[in-house]
């Protein structure tokens, strides 16, 4: 369960809008995926026009819309984009994201924090997409945001949780849901990630580039639901000796 | 003035270049086919000749990281001819100043019927293109019908004339999200030779834009060669060490790539070093290997069956219906094209090809605020 903003989401997988090769597919994806909250950059939307053929499409299925800044590479660019956000599409919750590095579209802490500030002013329900920066985490929490979001590896590589020890202490310590957020390339990623105590994932490229999005979608839906089951379930502790599943010393509890 | 990329351009030996470009073994490519991160000799073993018998893997390879980092889409755009003025004599070019047309600059209003028209067909993306004519066709112009433009657009790129730094600065302000200035050949006495007259002669001004670009803070820049010109592999060795060189100096650009073969033109000159279909293939997929995030775009100068394939493989955006004559749109469809064009497929029809390739057409990824500095 994830609760954002006093909303409580079943679904711990959150996912990205962009790259399918059709609005059909992406509506497929999403549905299989059983996510609540999907997030879509304001940039891909036609708010004027009307040409792209996503919003409708989700609007109608019902999934809460994370709006995305994709594209800003400024707090100010970030601040503007959350503005049109709220008013087009009357949500005030966000994903700020502010990359100024189009090469590996990694995070900008400083502008990140500096947005994030400001939009939790005026009345955003900020996500913010950073860097695994513990320290970062903790000062986005208490500028009061309403998840963190670190990168388990680069958006879009499929590598998975590059960040593994960083993500651990962000997880310790945070007070807010953490949602792992970009580079989950595989199900057993995602799965990982919730085991860990992770509040929830979010994917794009893993399932939008696989052979079958739909399948894929299917897939980590799965393997979310196992990461879950798995954390509450207690995981065992693992050592690098063998443990003998049966005890040679029991004996010595009946003397 | 802060140095760029001329500097670096004149350590270079064309003749050295061009002997190691055909250097390598077939194992020295396979070996830079596996690589995740290639240098300037991996590429340079990816479209050297013992690389041929590689290219169904280079393509497969190519088509991996398009998809993984672009996704199952394909950006849409258009060329916006407002003027076919020049001040150059480039002797491969129907624009150049001794070519006997009618010139033309379009007025505000016309821009704006011009606008209006490429609306109606879906476009929201425009490549405003003008010949190279500082005096009629530079700021004043530009602050006059860019305004007019960016309203129709969520996405302004310009291929004019190399400008000063503090021009593109002002130009990023009036809209301008991108700026293409190609090349044409890195290979100086070829340089010298077909372009004779005007501004365009100055090879140091044209080497060192991508500098004044990256400086003036431009989100895109497009780099280019007109294939054709000189040897092919030289002059993309020479491009990718550009870009290269570009990504580490400028690392908050994006930068696009077109590649651009001679086509016929009138008055134009015959190709002295053709770059055949499949060399192309070899060339694009060789630098999506060399840049995974680098765009890559593919004009209707080529037929429509070689776009078709070429298409899904690497190229992330790709123009339809476009008209090469200022006017041509809706002003005055009749008049001279700068060259002529090989698809002549509608937006819509390109659209649907699109989709039956697998691809989604993205008509719009970009917002007028963005890369403003606010």
């Amino acid at each position: 369960m994830l609760t954002l903003d006093g909303v409580q989401l079943h679904s711990t997988l959150l996912l990205g809008t962009g790259k399918f090769a059709s609005a059909k597919q992406l509506i497929a994806a999403v549905k299989a995926s059983g996510t609540e909250l999907v997030t879509l950059a304001m940039k891909r939307l036609d708010l004027q026009h009307q040409t792209d053929d996503i919003l409708a499409p989700l609007q109608q299925l019902g999934v809460r819309l994370l709006p995305n800044t994709s594209g800003a590479k400024t707090a100010n660019e970030a601040i503007f984009a959350a503005e049109l956000a709220r008013e087009a599409l009357g949500t005030h919750w966000l994903k700020l994201e502010i990359h100024p590095d189009p090469r590996y579209l990694l995070p900008d802490p400083i502008e990140t924090l500096q947005a994030a500030q400001e939009l939790v002013k005026r009345g955003f329900v900020v996500l913010p997409y950073c860097p695994a920066d513990p320290v970062l985490c903790k000062r986005l929490e208490e500028a009061g945001c309403a998840a963190v979001m670190p990168l388990g590896a680069p958006i879009g590589s499929n590598q998975g949780l590059q960040t593994l020890a960083m993500l651990e202490i962000i997880i310790e310590q945070a007070r807010v849901p953490v949602i792992i957020d970009a580079g989950l390339g595989a199900p057993s990623h995602a799965c990982q990630a919730l085991e860990l105590g992770a509040s929830a994932v979010l994917v794009n490229t893993a399932i939008a580039s696989a052979a079958d999005p739909v399948a894929m979608a299917t897939s980590f839906r799965l393997a979310c639901q196992a990461g879950v089951h798995a954390r509450q379930s207690g995981l065992a502790a693992a050592c690098t000796q063998a443990q003998a599943s049966s005890p040679l010393t029991r004996f010595l509890e009946t003397l | 003035m802060t140095a760029g990329f001329f500097e670096l351009w004149q350590q270079q030996s064309w003749e050295h270049q061009l002997l190691q470009s055909r250097s390598y073994t077939l194992t020295q490519a396979k070996q830079a086919l596996s690589k995740a991160r290639l240098s300037l000799h991996d590429f340079q073993a990816l479209i050297s000749p013992a690389a041929e018998p590689l290219l169904a893997e280079l393509a497969a390879k190519a088509q991996q990281l398009t998809r993984q980092r672009f996704g199952s889409t394909q950006q849409l755009f258009a060329p916006l001819y407002l003027s076919n003025l020049c001040a150059n004599e480039c002797s491969y070019c129907g624009f150049s100043m001794s070519q006997k047309v009618k010139r033309r600059v379009l007025t505000a209003e016309e821009v704006e019927i011009e606008c209006l028209a490429l609306r109606k067909s879906g476009i929201d993306q425009v490549l405003i293109v003008t010949g190279e004519h500082e005096r009629k066709v530079g700021m004043p112009y530009f602050r006059q019908v860019l305004p007019v433009v960016r309203r129709y657009f969520s996405s302004l790129m310009l291929e004019v004339q190399p400008l000063p730094e503090a021009d593109y600065r002002e130009l990023r302000q009036l809209g301008v999200d991108a700026v293409m200035v190609y090349q044409e050949t890195y290979h100086q006495a070829a340089y010298q030779r077909y372009h004779l007259k005007g501004q365009k002669a100055d090879i140091e001004w044209r080497l060192d834009c991508p500098d004044r670009l990256g400086r003036a803070g431009i989100d895109k820049i497009g780099l280019g060669v007109l294939f054709g010109l000189a040897d092919w592999r030289t002059d993309a060795t020479f491009l990718a060490m550009h870009l290269l060189y570009l990504q580490q100096q400028y690392w908050q650009s994006r930068y696009s790539l077109s590649v651009p073969r001679i086509r016929p033109c009138s008055g134009g000159i015959e190709v002295p070093y053709p770059l055949s279909d499949k060399h192309l293939v070899q060339l694009i997929c060789a630098f999506r290997l060399l840049s995974p995030s680098l765009e890559i775009s593919l004009s209707t100068r080529e037929r429509a069956e070689l776009r078709d394939q070429l298409v899904p493989i690497a190229i992330t955006s790709s123009s339809a219906g476009s008209s090469t004559r200022p006017g041509g749109y809706a002003v005055d469809p009749e008049a001279l094209e700068q060259f002529s064009i090989d698809d002549n497929r509608s937006p819509a029809l390109y659209r649907q090809r699109l989709q039956q390739l697998g691809l989604a057409p993205v008509l719009k990824d970009w917002e007028p605020y963005l890369g403003r500095e606010l």
